[in-house]
């Protein structure tokens, strides 16, 4: 590198615009790519961005911190993005309402199997102690999950990590288990997809249709709501502590 | 588009203090959703700033996700140690989650409860 270009090198990667840039142009790369593919599940926008992204910050040496600076403003509408799943919710409660049942019972039994099922596994292949606790809240949205492990002796950012591995499983691994299911109601697919795999399996969601995209947002919210009631109080007694 | 913004941004900020004050499980914006969902009720639907606001907001929900995503690569090292156990308890809890969920659902469909129109 000649001093100029460096120079310029040394502002670029102290100034937040270099992470905002690098961020939504990763972004949407991955989105023409999966738009070609056919909206094919496998090619992943989340997966394939965050590839990327973590390719070229390791290749030009720039620490997480430097790129959050400037990728925080796209982080921090997650917030007001939370807050507007109320509208498609609104738009379909006659349907939530009329699956009041299924929504009961779907949530219990997806909640408990999350927990029980992450543990028991990650135990039976010899995850330590901390380690199963931080994969109990995996399948809930992140603020919560961490919250959770915390709050029961797990490794919080551990749990962050494990958290977005589970969403980008459940965006890419759902269509072909209701394919195989032959389950075809957008709404059952979309909640099963919300319990599941949290915000990252929502937004797969509402890209294929908007009453799964509904009950995703809605099994997100009441998942999050019931796992952090739930794993305080099973934890111990699963992981054998 | 202004205000639809400051709409979500004023119920995100109840659900922030609410949540705090209170010491609730839920995070704020989860309960920011719920309120203006009940907002919505009462009101009898959202205008249609806020729903074109919104729909533009969820139509790229990925992207959102992207940052913090990339902080995997700070956990790399800590995710490889373990990584046997991380990755099958993963796939297989993801999986049988949504199996779960999906035929759970699908049997309370099918039988109503007695007394019950099907």
């Amino acid at each position: 590198m000649t001093p100029r270009i460096s120079e310029i090198w040394v502002y670029l990667s102290a100034s937040p615009l270099l992470g905002l840039t690098v961020t939504l142009l990763a972004y949407q790369g991955a989105f023409w790519l999966y738009q070609r593919s056919g909206s094919n599940p496998l090619a992943n926008p989340v997966l394939i961005a965050v590839t990327a992204l973590v390719a070229f910050l390791t290749l030009t040496k720039t620490s997480y911190e430097t790129y959050f600076s400037g990728a925080q403003f796209v982080h921090f509408l997650l917030g007001p993005a939370t807050v507007a799943l109320a509208i498609p919710l609104y738009t379909q409660f006659r349907r939530v309402r009329a699956m009041l049942l299924p929504v009961v019972f779907g949530l219990l039994a997806g909640s408990l199997t999350a927990v029980i099922s992450a543990v028991l596994v990650g135990r039976f292949f010899g995850a330590s102690q901390s380690t199963q606790l931080s994969l109990a809240p995996k399948s809930v949205t992140t603020p919560i999950a961490m919250g959770i492990a915390e709050r029961i002796g797990g490794i919080p950012s551990l749990t962050a990590v494990l958290v977005i591995i589970t969403g980008i499983i459940g965006a890419v691994g759902a269509r072909y288990v209701f394919d195989a299911m032959k389950l075809r109601d957008p709404a059952i697919r979309g909640f099963a997809i919300g319990v599941a795999s949290h915000g990252i399996g929502t937004a797969r969601a509402f890209q294929v249709n908007e009453q799964s995209g509904a009950f995703a947002a809605l099994a997100m919210g009441l998942n999050g709501a019931l796992t952090a009631l739930l794993v305080p109080i099973i934890a111990d007694w699963l992981t054998g502590g | 588009m202004i205000s639809a913004l400051s709409a979500l941004l004023v119920f995100q900020l109840i659900g922030e203090v609410l949540a705090r004050s209170l010491d609730l499980p839920v995070p704020g914006p989860v309960l920011g959703m719920l309120l203006l969902f009940l907002a919505l009720m009462l009101r009898g639907g959202p205008g249609a700033e806020l729903r074109t606001t919104s729909q533009n907001l969820l139509q790229h929900l990925s992207l959102l996700f992207v940052p913090a995503g990339t902080g995997i690569m700070v956990h790399l090292h800590r995710v490889a140690d373990e990584w046997l156990p991380l990755l099958l308890s993963l796939l297989v809890s993801t999986l049988a989650t949504l199996v779960v969920t999906a035929l759970t659902m699908k049997l309370c469909q099918r039988s109503p409860a007695p007394g019950e129109p099907s």
